[in-house]
């Protein structure tokens, strides 16, 4: 694989100059997320109202692939009931570990699916899912 | 001009660029064939069978003791205990001295250095006891002052400390420190893990109380792994694992031990990774440490000229390092350095090296590592440098 592929334009442009990455004025929920192999931390905050993510931001340190995925995933669910967030949370997971998507699951995902060539690359699949996982924990916590 | 790269299947072709010794180092071929020909030809359970196999398996086992025993100097055969690693030898002191000898109120000092391994177990005893682990820090120069062995006082009962450090390189002043140990009455565990592929270990010289290392950083195959403890000690310590081979008498309800070394080894041993480990302390013997310094120190100060004329790397190396560099690229995360790095076939570390503390004593998250080990060359170093300057080219119009 050619590393350039996983590293593009759409994940570098996301890991440095994120909308997203700030803290929310009055978020109902936060959780934290981290991965001790890399010592990568991230909090999202989020302001879900009526069942739906009205707002959502994240802040603290971690690569290219941690910080991109996370805020690509705010772009993408941002707006989304709670209940297709988890669902397309499932998505992403299943892709990362290599899962066959169908292709209607894969329109879905629209940009999260630039990080498909992750599942290529063990090692760095924790980094990938690292917000995926945080939100999805926050999302249950709800119930 | 020396070509040990040779000796080294997986290095010899030259397509990878492996400076991630200190994680693990490659093995020489005279390595490998040992343990092949220990189960080609002499595959038993030792202490057990009366016939040929096994008596010849035992006689190998006893030879690879003897042998670890020469190579750290150590007085007598039995105070080597074979374990599966340096991890395993750490909790059996924690656990057979610690938890016998740390009372409330008393002290156990370790380094902020130390690999998690020499730091866990520690924690979990001072836990459980009620007593206190105190830290050595590091100055400016990352190296820890004397004025800091203060803190080894009459309520110390053990010191746990590194040879040389798996992040920084540091080699603490051990003589210093085991000196002082010992005029208070502590005893000293060292660990010897990162240091034994490059440096002579004399534990007598030192006057370690405990010593421990792991084969596999030392050109030895994975899950052997060795524990020196004076004699003294040992023979007073209750077992750490219970089962065969580690028993005199066994009755329903009571069990008598079986005397050094034996109490300390239950269950079937690792004897081809004994064997192994011989024949990897019989392969540094033949090059020698001063060799092995010379070459390495060589590989060691080119990587660092090269380093520092790259002026968006920052470096966190002690002075007296001779075999580790951890590094950063400003405002790019390690993690991303050493996966291009990898699509370039250059195997580094990244991460916290298993040492979270003294990550955070220098207020760092996780830094790229490169170790050296006999096999490195200048060569090697070159690659790195046209693979970070890569690398810098990509993320510069990002990072600004």
């Amino acid at each position: 694989m050619d590393i350039n592929s996983l590293y593009s334009e759409l994940i570098m442009e996301h890991s440095v100059n994120s909308p997203y990455k700030k803290e929310l004025s009055h978020p109902s929920c936060s959780s934290l997320g981290h991965n001790p192999n890399c010592g990568d931390e991230i909090k999202l905050e989020a302001t879900i109202e009526n069942g739906i993510i009205q707002d959502m931001a994240f802040f603290g340190h971690g690569c290219a692939i941690s910080q991109s995925s996370t805020s690509i995933m705010i772009d993408l669910l941002k707006g989304k009931t709670t209940q297709e967030a988890k669902e397309i949370i499932e998505i992403f997971i299943s892709m990362i570990k290599r899962e066959k998507l169908t292709s209607e699951q894969k329109k879905r995902l629209k940009n999260a699916l630039a990080f498909e060539n992750v599942s290529n690359m063990p090692s760095r699949a924790k980094c990938a899912t690292l917000s995926w996982h945080t939100l999805e924990n926050l999302l249950n916590s709800l119930q | 001009m020396y070509n040990f790269q040779k000796d080294f299947p997986l290095i010899k072709s030259g397509k990878t660029v492996y400076l991630d010794s200190g994680a693990t180092s490659q093995k020489p071929k005279c390595v490998l064939d040992e343990e092949y020909s220990f189960y080609k030809s002499f595959n038993a359970n030792p202490h057990r069978g009366t016939y040929y196999l096994s008596e010849k398996a035992t006689e190998k086992y006893n030879h690879a003791r003897h042998t670890v025993a020469k190579f750290i100097n150590a007085k007598f055969d039995e105070e080597i205990i074979f374990t599966k690693n340096a991890t395993e030898a750490i909790n059996l002191v924690a656990y057979s001295y610690g938890l016998e000898n740390i009372n409330n109120q008393d002290k156990v000092v370790i380094s902020i250095m130390e690999h998690h391994s020499n730091l866990v177990p520690w924690q979990k005893v001072c836990k459980t006891k009620k007593a206190k682990l105190e830290y050595l820090y590091l100055n400016q120069n990352l190296q820890i002052e004397d004025s800091e062995l203060e803190k080894i006082d009459s309520n110390t009962k053990i010191v746990a400390i590194t040879m040389l450090s798996n992040v920084i390189g540091d080699r603490p002043n051990l003589e210093k420190i085991i000196n002082k140990a010992h005029s208070v009455g502590a005893i000293v565990l060292v660990d010897g893990t990162q240091a034994a592929c490059h440096i002579q270990i004399d534990v007598q010289k030192l006057d370690a109380d405990f010593l421990v290392f792991s084969g596999h950083k030392m050109y030895a195959p994975l899950g052997i792994g060795v524990l020196y403890g004076k004699k003294n000690l040992l023979e007073n310590m209750t077992p750490f694992l219970m089962g065969g081979d580690m028993i005199e008498y066994v009755n329903e309800q009571s069990t008598t031990f079986a005397p050094l070394p034996n109490k300390f080894e239950a269950g079937t041993q690792n004897i081809a990774g004994a064997v192994a480990l011989e024949k990897a302390i019989e392969y540094i013997s033949s090059i020698g440490y001063d060799t092995i310094q010379k070459v390495e120190k060589e590989v060691f100060d080119y990587a660092i000229t090269k380093l520092k004329q790259l002026p968006y790397v920052d470096l966190y190396v002690s002075p007296n390092s001779t075999s580790v560099i951890s590094f950063n690229i400003k405002n790019i995360h390690p993690h991303d350095v050493s996966t291009f790095l990898a699509s370039d076939n250059i195997c580094v570390r990244s991460g916290n090296h298993c040492a979270q503390p003294l990550l955070k004593f220098l207020n760092l998250d996780s830094t790229c590592r490169i170790t050296f080990a006999i096999y490195s060359t200048k060569n090697d170093i070159d690659k790195l440098i046209d693979s970070l300057n890569k690398i810098y080219g990509k993320f510069k119009k990002y990072i600004g």
